[in-house]
């Protein structure tokens, strides 16, 4: 994973509240078995129409991608930040996310900033007002900076560390390796296991 | 008999506990510091084949082996057609995806239900009906509708793939607590009411987002009523409205659904556990971050009219006004969804005709939910042009259903009988709807497009669903009883 500090590029204004992640991949889309070539994939339904913003010419290559509130909400699927991260996007700025999608931004690198609604607004109308024009997201001082205009964004402290150290989750866990065996010497005996494979009880309801 | 308090358990901490903070601490590895997240154990992984392969993949490139193969366990569900299974796989990327998963289970020593096997079906219907869900434990799976084993007091939820990864790397994951919100359901369920129609109220009540970081807690004398099967179609859909997890305290009748399951504990461990899950339900004074109140004396069967599933109301109303919509933004969403759903404001949602009915989806495709249905329609014959299936939640409901001669009720009011997978809840093998068609669904999401391209999805409960096929227009079995007076 790579390290962000800054991402300055064009920005698209996506006027829509409560873009579920079908929207931002449809399920079909879900049966390809790699992790990488999505981008055609993103928000596919609504590319169809030409008059779509990101069919405009104007917003080409962007990077960051401003949304209304609840953003990514819907099924987990994390072929949505995949989309997003294959189409060119580093950042999402959002009033409010799904939580899982959240979640996933962080571990593959997509940045989801949380800035107030009033202040995306007035990203909006700022981008709105002169189309491509750069947009900076600083995650070391947490802001966004358009023009003259710079606010504030949300991000948890442990999400902004490891996207600025740019770490991999599970390398990071297993330096926990003797705490985990040592949790797992406790297991009761109750727990469920799925394996060897049991039958049910004569008796059982199945 | 004695349970020795579980890992992680203080046995002299005073202060009064909620379930969910009880099985949090019972799990916990590590405590996180300074803003990291607290290192979680992980019980049981439940694994399908649209949200692994990126994972296994992951792991074979880093050399790293499954944990805990013991733990984890593995169905075909999402794309699996529900007609000719004993037929290769026709859409060559859902025959990608489940050949894919077989490699892998192969591999890393995956135990794998696959198509034909009694086992398989939806995933969150084969883990309980193994017995695998149980009381006090962490459920994870790349699924969000993993919160369905919440039914059983387990905090269950669902992940995305490089946690999939981590899990099955791990067996752990790093997370933040949740907040905790009490959701009391008082009083008794009117007949033809159900939990579908608790959980749409509920949703409809809080919102879509209103559970955002929270597990969500099903108390009250109306949740305690509910069979299994119930809870489980409530907790399914916590996260539609936005919480990470549902859960319900264990008590007899989880108890009685548990014993002589398959992988539910036997001898002197179901002593042990029955004593653990005794200790597990909220403490007298334990305080949750947020409550809410419904009443289920007044509730009704309930239909969503919009495309989130938030956008509910009774079916005795009328379809509403954005206009009398406060605020801005779901004015906005309610505008844009009907316009989706080609609705009027002001349309009692009674006149609305469907084409589909779809009756199945790990919301209600459980046994009960098929009796449910079949008392419905029972000696009855769906209304013409109206196409009706019917698709059980695992191959052993299946069987089970046709034990009790379920599957002749059923063909006999001329509805499909259909082989068990996720099938039109999202339609991603072959059963989806057409472009404008409109269907009744005893699914969980409404959303544009998620039923087919174009497709209209009103959510409803499994009663809904038979009375709806029969008279061909949104209908209670409350209709069917006044259909069958004289005046
Ligand atoms: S039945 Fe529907 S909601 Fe449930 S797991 Fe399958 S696709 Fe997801």
């Amino acid at each position: 994973m790579e390290k962000i500090s800054t991402v300055t590029g064009v920005a698209v204004p996506l006027r829509r509240s409560n873009v579920d992640t079908d929207q931002i991949i449809p399920a079909v889309f879900l049966k390809r078995v790699t992790k990488t070539g999505f981008d055609d994939a993103l928000f596919h339904a609504w590319r169809q129409d030409p008059e779509f913003i990101l069919n405009d010419p104007a917003y080409q290559g962007a990077r960051v991608l401003i949304a209304g509130p609840d953003f990514g909400t819907g099924s987990s699927r994390e072929h949505a930040v995949w989309a997003l991260r294959d189409y060119g996007f580093d950042v999402v700025i959002s009033s409010r996310f799904g939580d899982i999608f959240r979640g996933n931004s962080g571990k593959q690198g997509l940045l989801a900033a949380q800035v107030a609604y009033e202040d995306v607004e007035r990203i909006w109308e700022v981008v709105e007002a002169e189309p491509g024009i750069p947009v900076t997201v600083d995650l070391v001082e947490r802001t966004v900076s358009v023009g003259t205009l710079t606010v504030p964004f949300d991000i948890d402290d442990y999400t902004r560390w490891r996207l600025l150290e740019g770490l991999d989750d599970i390398g990071l866990t297993l330096r926990d390796e003797e705490s985990i065996a040592e949790f797992e010497s406790h297991r009761e005996a109750w727990r469920p296991k799925t394996l060897p494979i049991r039958e049910p009880a004569e008796s059982g309801s199945l | 008999m004695n349970a020795a308090p579980p890992n992680g358990v203080n046995t002299s901490e005073a202060r009064p506990r909620t379930l969910a903070e009880k099985v949090w601490a019972a799990h916990l590895v590590k405590k996180g510091e300074d803003g990291t997240p607290d290192l979680i154990y992980i019980d049981l992984h439940l694994v399908h084949e649209v949200t692994s392969p990126q994972a296994f993949d992951g792991l074979r490139v880093a050399g790293r082996p499954v944990r805990r193969p013991d733990l984890t366990i593995a169905t075909e569900d999402h794309n699996t057609p529900t007609l000719a299974i004993d037929r290769p796989i026709a859409d060559p990327t859902s025959r990608t995806q489940i050949e894919t998963l077989r490699r892998n289970a192969k591999e890393f020593g995956i135990r794998l239900h696959s198509l034909g096997d009694v086992e398989q079906g939806i995933v969150h219907v084969v883990g309980p009906q193994l017995g695998l869900t149980q009381p006090g434990i962490t459920v994870v799976c790349g699924d969000s509708h993993t919160s369905t084993h919440g039914a059983f007091g387990a905090m269950a939820f669902g992940i995305g793939t490089s946690e999939v990864e981590h899990v099955l790397a791990t067996q752990t994951l790093p997370l933040k607590p949740f907040k905790t919100m009490a959701i009391n359901v008082e009083g008794t369920l009117r007949p033809g009411v159900t939990a579908k129609d608790i959980i749409l109220a509920v949703i409809a009540k809080i919102g879509t987002g209103g559970g955002q970081g929270y597990v969500l807690e099903y108390r009250g004398s109306a949740i305690r009523a509910l069979s299994m099967d119930g809870r489980m179609t409530i907790c399914n859909m916590s996260i539609e409205a936005g919480a990470r997890a549902g859960m319900v305290a264990p008590d007899a009748t989880t108890y009685a659904y548990l014993k002589g399951r398959a992988h539910a504990p036997a001898g002197a461990d179901w002593d042990d556990a029955i004593a653990y899950w005794e200790t597990l339900a909220t403490d007298e004074g334990a305080e949750f971050d947020a409550e809410v109140f419904i009443d289920a004396d007044a509730l009704e069967p309930f239909v969503t009219w919009g495309t989130n599933p938030g956008q509910g109301v009774s079916l005795s109303d009328a379809v509403p006004d954005p206009a009398s919509i406060a605020d801005q933004h779901e004015r906005a969403a309610a505008e844009r969804a009907l316009e989706y759903m080609d609705l009027a404001p002001g349309t009692p949602l009674k006149d609305i005709h469907v084409d589909a009915v779809f009756m199945g989806s790990c919301t209600n495709s459980r046994i009960e939910d098929l009796r449910a249905f079949a008392s419905v329609i029972k000696g009855k014959r769906k209304a013409d042009g109206v196409r009706v299936m019917v698709v059980p939640g695992s191959a052993r409901v299946r069987l089970e259903a046709e034990a009790e001669g379920l599957d002749k009720v059923i063909e006999a009011f001329g509805a499909e009988w259909r082989f068990a997978g996720c099938s039109m809840c999202l339609g991603m093998n072959p059963d989806q709807l057409a472009p404008g068609e409109r269907c009744a669904s005893t699914s969980n999401r409404n959303f544009e497009g998620r039923q087919g391209k174009g497709g209209r999805t009103h959510l409803v409960s499994p009663l809904v669903a038979a009375a709806t096929a029969i008279r061909g227009t949104l209908s209670s079995p409350w209709d069917l009883e006044n259909d069958g007076e004289v005046r």
